[in-house]
């Protein structure tokens, strides 16, 4: 399978998609991102992010019901599959790995 | 709230939804969508709309795009040769419909193929110089006192040539041309007449004229040089090597330095050889004295400009020259202004053009005329098929009942156009190639200019030109048959849509109509101008007078010879042929007043000229001396000049004897005549013209005959004119015919407008003829009933063609006035001594196109009118 490990924007959508549970759309999770990190989060990049997991097979995707605000255009929902939920745990664990490994000392800010 | 109303721009969503995969596409549009509410109440409407606009852009990702499948290819293959196989049976089918159209455009397009032949000829003058980008030439611009000229010369002075050649520093080189180098050139026994220019060593160098033999650098740089056309080189020695060799010209030795290839057709002036201007000064001592900052009408400057330099910088260069040498010449100021080489022969017709130009004016109006026809043949295809649409609406009912796309319905019926557009390309190819003569040989002018001839490039331009045709005149159908709404069209096959179309047809006829109408009355009033200025009445006699060049012959020997010919009656010499558009001043003062001068045309004549031509004398007497050593003592003035010095209070009696000075030398009134037009008939700014007693000057023998067998004088006076000169041949034209050859232009114009008016007349006779037949096809069965009801033939041809002769009333209603109005209030006003505008050229247009019409009209309701209602009603 190709380009399986998760990348670091990859992992903060698929994050966000499992923290937003049922409510993981497009937009709503633009909005998201952009509180939590305080960057502005660009649709088209999210987008694109959205497609590839889906494709990877992270998470997957139906359309909900239409409603008066979006002009009439129904939101495509996203939820995280197991294989997903695999891999945002394997890359937890990496990094849990790596904090371990880490003497309290040296993330001390420098003066 | 109001942000709800506002959406995105629409075309966007389309592209995004055009270009988008459709899995992908309701999220992303709903994204956008929701994008865009919040900019609206948070950025403002306008903002959001270019971020919508921009996101749909962004949003072009290779995951994002449709994938063609090459399934769908095929299909619109398949679609499109459906296309042209349905277009190619309708236009079957409707045969006559599709020869009117093809005809009606042919004939159009055969016009626009002409000028897009000529234009191309024209903007390919001067293209083969390699250096043409950069190539100016030095215009001048006259002014005297406050007098200042309308449009430049295209000569300057050779002084200004010379000074920008060697001071200014903004300017790569100069080529230097002086005119009038045109004279016979002997070698051995040998003597041919050649004509051709003075040109400094640069020439070469600017222009890329090839020199075959000979040092380009320094053909034209020795005095006595001269460089010699390859034809010019083989008319003088045959097979001989040109170069060295040693050729007379006026008595002196000149040396060949260089032979050229001939000058290419497309060169804006010709020549058949070149004199080294450095000659000038060697030939004349006196010749600086001509190097006068205001002598500007002989010679031409052609500058080269540095790479990377607009003419523009040379502005306040030529500034201050002009400040500096005004102050050399009294009362004078001359402005120098580039003109780009390439748009010589394009351009305004000026003043002293070296060679022919077509003029601006003439390439804008001719283009003018022939949009105006192609519209009109465009109009007839829109008009014909919309007003067919109840016969083709079914059709497209049905394809769109089975699916097709409003798109596929548009394509199909321009593909239809252009089908049709293109065979009609084929039939206006034959006819451009029958007219191409005949509008080469209209006008000398044109003769000289155009070759017209075919090359491939034109070809695929042709091509080009008709499918823009095509699309142009099918466009407007092919809208109307794509907003067909399929359901009302297969529900109720009524008139709905004919009805539709039925103002903008009415409004196209009427339009083809007034234009016609307007087209063939200009073309009668110009006809009648022509005539008007050809039989004016100039102020003097021009019957069975032959005007005799003498190109250097003795006129006392000639003279002595055609006396013997019992045709000739009289004969005078002249310097000039006046009334045909010659002008020749001489500066006059009148000593009584010494401030004042003028300038004042003349031409110089001998003592038989005034009663030959019939000039009137109102006082004094003719000329009664003659001149000894070209030392003039008389003048005969007319009554413009007493007029304008005051002379003797206007009185032509009292005048007699008073003393003027002409060029500054004193000569005494005998006569005062009575005006006449010196230039031409339409020219009213020749007020004070003198006739000047001739000494060596003259160069026509004016020749009064009176004979029953023209021809046979004719070679009586050629055997004498060969006697005395055996190298020019006889050049000898009649008055009356030099006074049409004046107007010639004029008469061009007629020929044209006459054309044009003929072809519009023809398109709109052929659209008319088109819905005619249409309607009175559509309503036969209501005609039959009619018929068989009680109604006779008048009544149904009244009631037929009521429709068709209220829209042209109203054409005639409105091109009468018009053209009235801009010919008495606009054309005709510039024109001094027009003839005056009568209704009845006007009203003969009008005549023969509504007879045309009528004729037509007429014809074909008689012939449903005349229908057997039986057959009609039968084949229900």
């Amino acid at each position: 399978m190709k380009g399986s490990n998760l990348g670091e924007f990859e992992e903060l959508v698929l994050l966000t998609i499992a923290a937003l549970v049922n409510d993981a759309y497009s937009v709503g999770i633009c909005d998201e991102l952009e509180k939590h990190t305080g960057r502005s989060v660009k649709l088209g990049v999210v987008h694109a992010v959205l497609n590839r997991l889906e494709e990877k097979g992270y998470v997957k995707s139906k359309l909900g019901e239409a409603t008066s605000v979006r002009g009439g255009k129904r939101k495509r929902y996203y939820t995280v599959t197991n294989a997903g939920k695999s891999a945002l745990l394997a890359a937890k664990e990496v990094r849990d790995q790596l904090w371990s490994m880490i003497p309290s000392v040296t993330l001390k800010p420098a003066r | 709230m109001t942000p709800e109303h506002t959406t995105p721009p629409r075309w966007a969503t389309r592209f995004l939804s055009w270009y988008c995969k459709p899995a992908l596409l309701e999220d992303l549009e709903g994204d956008l969508n929701e994008y865009f509410e919040r900019n609206c109440k948070t950025k403002g409407k306008l903002k959001a709309k270019w971020i919508y606009v921009l996101d749909v852009i962004k949003f072009m990702r290779p995951y994002t795009l449709r994938t063609p499948k090459i399934i769908n290819l095929f299909f619109h293959w398949i679609m499109i040769s459906s296309y042209i196989k349905t277009s190619g049976r309708s236009i079957l089918r409707n045969k006559l419909f599709s020869s009117i159209n093809i005809f009606g455009l042919a004939i159009s397009m055969a016009v626009g193929l002409l000028l897009i032949a000529m234009l191309s000829d024209i903007y390919s003058y001067d293209r083969f110089h390699e250096k043409r980008d950069r190539i100016y030439r030095v215009n001048s611009l006259y002014q005297y006192m406050d007098q200042k000229d309308q449009d430049p010369f295209a000569t300057t002075s050779l002084k200004a040539a010379q000074l920008i050649k060697e001071t200014f520093t903004n300017v790569e080189d100069v080529a230097i041309v002086q005119r009038d180098f045109s004279a016979d050139i002997g070698y051995g026994e040998k003597k041919i007449p050649l004509s051709g220019f003075w040109a400094n060593e640069s020439f070469f160098n600017v222009f890329s004229f090839q020199l075959l033999q000979g040092n380009p650098g320094n053909a034209l740089k020795e005095p006595y040089s001269i460089v010699l056309t390859e034809e010019s080189a083989r008319k003088l020695f045959g097979g001989e090597d040109a170069i060295g060799k040693v050729v007379v010209h006026q008595e002196k030795e000149y040396k060949i330095t260089g032979v050229m290839a001939d000058v290419p057709d497309f060169s804006h002036f010709k020549f058949d050889m070149l004199a080294s201007i450095s000659t000038l000064p060697v030939l004349d001592p006196k010749f600086n004295e001509n190097l006068k900052w205001d002598n500007i009408w002989n010679t031409y400057a052609y500058v080269l400009l540095p790479e990377g330099t607009v003419p523009q910088d040379l502005a306040t260069s030529f500034n201050k020259l002009s400040q500096v040498e005004d102050k050399t010449v009294e009362h004078v100021h001359i402005e120098l202004t580039l003109q780009p080489l390439l748009e010589i022969v394009s351009g305004e017709d000026l003043n002293n053009q070296i060679g022919r130009v077509m003029g601006k004016e003439m390439i804008w109006i001719l283009s003018a005329l022939v949009f105006v026809v192609i519209l009109s043949a465009c109009f007839n295809y829109t008009n014909l098929s919309v007003a067919r649409s109840l016969k083709r609406s079914r059709e497209v009912g049905i394809r769109k009942t089975i699916g097709a796309l409003k798109s596929h319905v548009i394509f199909q019926f321009i593909t239809e156009s252009i089908i049709i557009s293109l065979l009609a390309l084929i039939l206006s190819f034959g006819i451009f190639l029958l007219v191409r003569p005949h509008f080469i040989g209209l006008e000398d002018n044109l003769q000289h200019l155009l070759s017209l001839n075919l090359s491939i490039p034109l070809v695929l331009l042709f091509i080009l030109f008709a499918a823009v045709i095509g699309l142009f005149a099918g466009i407007f159908p092919a809208l109307f048959f794509g907003n067909l709404n399929a359901i009302a069209v297969m529900k109720n096959l009524s008139a709905k849509p004919v009805f539709k179309g039925l103002t903008v047809r009415k409004v196209l006829i009427v339009f083809q109509y007034c234009i016609s109408i307007i087209a063939i009355t200009a073309t009668l009033i110009l006809h009648k101008q022509y005539k008007h200025f050809v039989a004016y009445d100039l102020g003097f006699t021009t019957h069975n007078i032959l005007n005799i060049r003498l190109q250097g012959n003795k006129a006392e020997l000639l003279m002595k010879d055609l006396e013997e010919l019992p045709e000739v009656k009289e004969m005078s010499r002249s310097m000039l042929v006046s009334g045909v558009g010659n002008y020749w001043g001489a500066t006059m003062k009148y000593p009584k007043n010494p401030l004042d001068s003028a300038g004042v045309y003349y031409n110089q004549v001998d003592a038989e000229y005034i009663p030959l031509h019939n000039h009137q004398i109102i006082a004094g007497s003719n000329f009664t001396n003659t001149v000894v050593d070209s030392i003039e003592t008389e003048v005969i003035v007319n009554q413009g000049v007493l007029k304008r010095f005051n002379i003797a209070n206007q009185d032509p009696e009292k005048a007699i004897g008073e003393v003027l000075k002409v060029n500054g030398k004193e000569v005494r009134i005998v006569g005062v005549m009575k005006d006449f037009a010196y230039g031409k008939a339409n020219d009213e700014r020749v007020k004070e013209i003198m006739m000047r007693e001739g000494g060596k000057d003259m160069q026509y023998l004016n020749v009064k005959i009176l004979s029953d067998n023209w021809p046979s004088t004719y070679a009586k006076i050629e055997k004498i004119w060969k006697n005395h000169d055996t190298v020019h041949p006889l050049d000898a034209k009649f008055y009356d015919d030099e006074i049409e050859q004046a107007f010639s232009g004029l008469k061009a114009s007629v020929k044209v407008g006459g054309f044009l008016a003929f072809l519009v007349i023809c398109i709109s006779s052929i659209g008319l003829l088109g819905m005619v037949i249409f309607t009175t096809e559509t309503r036969i069965k209501e005609i039959s009933i009619r018929k068989v009801l009680g109604a006779n033939e008048g009544k149904l041809l009244f009631l037929l063609s009521k429709g068709f002769v209220i829209l042209l009333t109203i054409a005639a209603a409105i091109a009468l006035p018009l053209t009235y109005i801009v010919f008495s209030e606009v054309l005709l006003t510039n024109i001094a001594n027009h003839a005056p505008l009568t209704w009845s050229e006007l009203l003969t247009g009008v005549v023969a196109v509504l007879a045309v019409a009528l004729i037509m009209i007429a014809s074909q309701t008689l012939k449903v009118a005349r229908t057997n209602p039986a057959e009609v009603l039968k084949a229900e």
